[in-house]
């Protein structure tokens, strides 16, 4: 067409961005990529071909790295992890220097990233890479502030991160900038697909002043991810991904004392009220869904519209969808881009084609070849419908109506994740009374896919657990620096050849929604004294004393809403209530161990009592600094539903421990006592009911930690589960949570000194933060 | 009026709405509809602030699209110190826009600004000298640029300037009763000027940088649509803030509901501000994308701006030369 053609057409011509200098960075290597390990380049081995899936061209040749590759970056991140740990002003400069980087290259990345992942330029251009930099900057104050403002934390060791194909280099930025400002050393395997980026940052790396071994790069697929997951030497695994690998990772490192942090999948709810600007929630669409070709794992793939708007909705929505434009993602006129790969492309296709909904595909030209998806809308579907509970990955939105706000929640809850959800209305009750409601990390009032460094990114349930940002996201990266003591297993007291029983049968049973209740399988375990003496008996929980304690706490939701104030206010009649009965349990205590600490442990519980009561209004959220006008409130909710094995060696202490702090934050908890001394838990009883805690907020099982292990670990509506049992549970509790991804603290094996509080250890494992962007202005 | 009878076949020439459209006629005014109306500032501006760098316009296309531009100027002055001479300067300009040795090397035809925007005294001179140009005058009126004259003066200032040869009357609406919500009032002052317009065409400036939020502009497009605007139009050029992205896709989102509404197509204007080549084609892709390619007609859509022209010359020089221009190888207008 010439001049005089488009002046009458006025249609938008190519606008392609010059990818030249990325081609040329990649003709340098010869496109061949080696391992990059200790600072240098292996040589190539084992490889395969990454390509452009705009059209199928072969950018590069890249390696497989083995078990073999894998042990020597480990190897090399081991030897400099102790000197990049000295010096955190160090750290910080070269993270400056790394973000700096990142932006005196931003095109090169940009176009790099383009290249490899498909995406539209746009937002390589205008999203993934200032965010990268963003990130680098702000953990390079991170590490700047680190002395100062973390003293009781130190690095974890190496780290092992692997990341997927969706933000290449966004996802290298969330994972290493604050592991390395945390001075962590780190072996980062990119997703198979999209390697080059971070290729890239690690040959230009050098430049920033990263000392060899800090940043270790390791390419390949699967085979590699797992030879890094099973590596004895790695102390932490970060991964982001699909929630079915998340779960073989959760398995295969359970029982190994490395931290996990897991992101994973979404089908996060997308919500619109009848009072919203529909117009900007139907463009709130094209970034929810149609960004990134919908390959997010946060993106609000699931919409629940208000019923009386329904129809004018999708009308307006279908619309908007036909004006998107599709194809070369080097064209900075185009929304959506290339699917990464035609495996993706398949599995988007095939899950849509076995939909029995409404399906509208965006009647706009796709390019002949290449690897494209048209933006797509399937409405008439209800929540039984498979592609409304599961993620398709791709620009694929699945619509539905609700009726109510109530109804509402409930449908957006109704899901076995719990990555993201997005709000739309006017009305600030509303949208106030409903983000704290929605089970989700992250919740966008009015906007969506927000995304910065200050602000925690993470999921709940099957999402994944772990915060990415923010101060909350240097939890995943450092530890106290206190030696745990070694623990050892107490067997209870054996039965002696002349039985002493002296007293009136005292038979403790099972404490399940505030009541006593016999144990299910009708067995009960005899508790001798040091001397010989019948102390009384214990009931042996089961599976299904485990199940009706949950029920329980089920019927105690209400607790998660009470005040801070009011949680207070019982932790302290506890307080009361135990001090009343001080001798008697103090006594009860010195029979049952054999031991003069009882009147100790008494007094350390009071005080824990109080001091748990002290922080039941007191563990305040933050408001983010994020770049933008608006807040990113960081909310501290409770976890839910825990259920904890409380140590052996205090047997009063050791249950308040970890009761009150769950208690405090709004939690319900079930505590299975302490196996060889269970009687101060079941005398504890009678302090629950005397001090207005409401039934099944608190529950507590006595029996076999091994028995039970499993059955708490593998629950699958339950949260959370602690040990600090002396039985070694900690591999059998991680694997069985790998079910439902349920958040797990074990001891490893490792004692703890009950006479400190470690407030900061139990906060965090008693809340989840939830992150609440709210952008204003009128 | 002749324009109305006129068979026309390019649609550039055909600059006013009731020649290819039946005009807005208006609606009974819906209160809850206009209550319904929501606008949310910051998502509003988060599209308008990434939509430059969603659509890029280059080469053969972005000579074409400036070009179109060209065509969609109201070329404006509006000063205390208009004279004869300075008008009929300003309509030579208009007439001929773009500099004939490059309109050549573009391949293109003879092209002419959308219309020419003056004050009333100055109407028959920019009259006459448009005569035979088919560019139609178009008037600042109702006491432009407050408004606050009295009501039966603005009405008989609008009959005057039909009288003298005005097509196209841009009207000021009283900012004051969109800022007490008496939509009523608002109502009947349009309808009023409407009426008072006869078969000139009406553009409605809501002054948006006097009503303080976008739900206000929201609310105000959408009554002077239903009392029957055949334009709405950002701001006189004389308020503090004029013309800007986000308010224009609160009230292209306007014009695009009452179309879906009613079946009416209202024309847009922004004015004030809009001064760089690259501005008015990111204007465009806004238009084109949420709008259609309809609107990008001089007879649904306007630019109000005087400098603007200037830029775009140069930029098309630099196109056809390859190399950056200077303002003063063109001639002003």
């Amino acid at each position: 067409m010439n001049v005089r053609e488009i002046f009458d057409t006025m249609d938008y011509g190519p606008a392609p961005e010059d990818a030249s200098e990325a081609i040329a960075w990649l003709d340098r290597h010869k496109r061949t990529f080696g391992q990059y390990i200790n600072g240098q380049w292996t040589k190539p081995a084992r490889s395969f071909a990454s390509k452009n899936p705009a059209n199928g061209e072969i950018l590069a040749k890249i390696s497989q790295a083995s078990a073999k590759d894998v042990d020597k970056a480990v190897d090399a991140a081991r030897k400099a992890q102790k000197a990049w740990a000295k010096d955190a002003k160090a750290r910080a400069r070269v993270l400056y220097a790394l973000a700096r980087l990142v932006q005196k290259q931003s095109r090169l990345f940009a176009t790099l990233e383009t290249l490899d992942n498909g995406k539209p330029i746009r937002e390589s251009r205008d999203i993934d890479i200032p965010l990268v930099a963003r990130h680098f900057y702000y953990h390079a104050g991170m590490a700047q502030l680190m002395d100062e403002e973390l003293p009781g934390c130190e690095a974890l060791g190496v780290c092992g991160q692997i990341i997927p194909w969706n933000f290449p280099l966004l996802m290298l930025a969330w994972k290493i900038a604050p592991a390395l400002a945390m001075g962590n050393t780190v072996v980062l395997k990119p997703a198979e697909y999209t390697s080059l980026t971070a290729l890239l940052f690690a040959d230009l790396a050098r430049e920033a002043g990263v000392p060899p071994g800090v940043l270790n790069i390791v390419t390949g697929d699967g085979r590699t991810g797992e030879a890094i997951v099973t590596h004895p030497d790695i102390d932490k695994i970060a991964f982001t991904g699909s929630t079915s690998v998340g779960r073989k990772i959760r398995a295969q490192t359970a029982g190994f004392a490395k931290k996990l942090t897991l992101e994973l999948g979404g089908k996060s709810p997308y919500i619109v009220f009848d009072d919203a600007d529909i117009d900007s929630a139907i463009e709130g669409l094209v970034d929810a869904i149609w960004f990134n070709q919908g390959q997010v794992c946060c993106a609000g793939s699931r919409l629940l519209v208000q019923e009386g708007i329904a129809d004018a909705f999708y009308t307006t929505l279908k619309a908007r969808m036909d004006k998107l434009r599709i194809g070369e993602p080097l064209d900075k006129c185009i929304d959506v881009g290339a699917i990464v790969d035609p495996v993706q492309l398949d599995a988007i296709t095939a899950l849509v084609a076995s939909s029995v909904g409404d399906i509208y595909h965006a009647a706009t030209p796709l390019p002949d070849t290449g690897c494209y998806y048209p933006p797509t809308l399937i409405t008439g579907l209800s929540t039984a419908d498979k592609l409304m509970q599961e993620e398709v990955f791709g620009p694929v939105l699945v619509a539905t109506t609700f009726r109510t706000p109530s109804e509402a929640i409930e449908l957006a809850n109704n899901t076995r994740y719990g990555l993201a959800a997005t709000v739309w209305t006017e009305n600030v009750n509303l949208a106030l009374d409903i983000a704290p409601k929605l089970a989700a990390g992250v919740v966008w009032i009015n906007a969506t896919n927000l995304f910065d460094a200050a602000a925690g990114f993470g999921g709940v349930r099957e999402s994944g657990f772990g915060r990415e940002g923010g101060w909350e996201g240097l939890q995943a990266y450092t530890k106290a620096k206190d030696t745990a003591p070694k623990l050892s297993k107490i067997a209870p007291m054996e039965a002696p050849a002349k039985a002493h029983v002296a007293d009136l049968d005292r038979t403790a049973k099972l404490y399940v929604g505030g009541k006593q209740s016999r144990p299910d399988g009708g067995y009960s375990r005899a508790v001798w004294s040091a001397k010989g003496k019948l102390l009384g008996h214990a009931g042996l929980a089961n599976r299904k004393d485990l199940r009706n304690a949950v029920e329980a706490m089920n019927a105690a939701k209400s607790w998660s809403n009470t005040t801070g104030h009011l949680r207070a206010q019982i932790l302290y009649y506890l307080g009361e209530n135990l001090s009343a009965r001080g001798n008697e349990f103090a006594s009860r205590i010195n029979e049952m161990t054999g031991k003069r600490g009882g009147r100790a442990e008494i007094d350390a519980s009071i005080d824990r009592l109080f001091t748990w009561a002290a922080w039941a209004d007191k563990y305040d959220g933050a408001a983010k600094g994020v770049p933008l006008r608006g807040i990113a409130l960081a909310m501290n909710e409770p976890v839910g539903k825990i259920a904890a094995f409380a140590s052996d060696d205090a047997p009063l202490l050791g249950l308040i421990s970890v009761m009150a702090p769950a208690m405090a934050m709004g939690n319900r908890i079930t505590v299975v006592a302490s196996e060889p001394f269970p009687l101060a838990a079941t005398d504890f009883y009678q302090v629950l009911d005397t001090s207005d805690v409401p039934g099944g907020v608190v529950n507590i099982l006595t029996g076999s930690h091994t028995e039970l292990a499993p059955q708490l670990g593998g629950h699958m509506d339950i949260n959370a589960v602690w040990s600090f049992s002396g039985s070694d549970l900690s591999a059998v509790i991680e694997r069985e949570a790998a079910g439902n991804l349920k958040r797990t603290w074990v001891n490893n094996g490792k004692g703890r000194d009950w006479s400190n509080v470690d407030a900061s250890a139990f906060l965090t494992a008693s809340t989840e933060v939830k992150t609440i962007w709210v952008p204003y202005g009128e | 009026m002749t324009a109305r009878t006129a068979t026309v076949t390019d649609t550039s020439l055909a600059h006013l709405p009731q020649v290819q459209e039946p005009r807005n006629p208006g609606t009974v005014l819906d209160l809850d509809r206009i209550a319904s109306v929501q606008a949310n500032t910051s998502a509003i501006e988060r599209r308008a602030a990434t939509l430059p760098g969603r659509r890029s316009v280059k080469k053969d296309y972005q000579a074409a699209w400036m070009l179109r531009a060209v065509t969609l100027i109201d070329l404006t002055t509006l000063s205390g110190d208009d004279t004869e001479g300075r008008v009929r300067r300003l309509c030579a300009k208009a007439a001929n826009p773009v500099r004939q040795d490059l309109l050549d090397a573009l391949g293109m035809d003879a092209i002419t600004t959308g219309a020419v925007c003056v004050y009333h005294e100055m109407v028959p001179t920019a009259v006459s000298a448009l005569q035979g140009t088919r560019i139609p005058v178009a008037a600042v009126s109702t006491g432009f640029p407050a408004g606050l004259s009295p009501f039966h003066l603005r009405l008989a200032e609008i009959e005057e300037s039909v009288k003298a040869g005005a097509r196209e009357i841009d009207i000021v609406i009283s900012r004051r009763h969109v800022l007490t919500q008496n939509w009523q009032a608002l109502y009947d002052e349009m309808k009023a000027f409407r009426a008072a317009c006869g078969d000139a065409h009406v553009k409605a400036i809501l002054a948006t940088g006097e009503l303080g939020t976008l739900r206000n502009v929201a609310r105000a497009s959408w009554v002077c649509m239903m009392a029957g605007a055949d334009f709405i139009k950002t701001s006189t050029g004389k308020e503090g803030v004029n013309a800007t992205l986000p308010v224009s896709l609160v009230m292209i989102r306007a014009i695009r509901a009452y179309h879906a509404a009613t079946g009416f197509r209202v024309g847009y204007k922004p004015a004030g501000g809009i001064s760089r080549a690259k501005d008015a084609v990111t204007y465009l892709t806004l238009i084109k994308d949420e709008l259609g390619d309809r609107w990008l007609r001089p007879d649904l859509f306007r630019f109000g701006a005087s400098s603007l022209l200037g830029d775009i010359e140069r930029q098309l020089e630099h196109y056809v030369t390859g190399r950056y221009s200077a303002s003063h190888r063109h001639p002003i207008g």
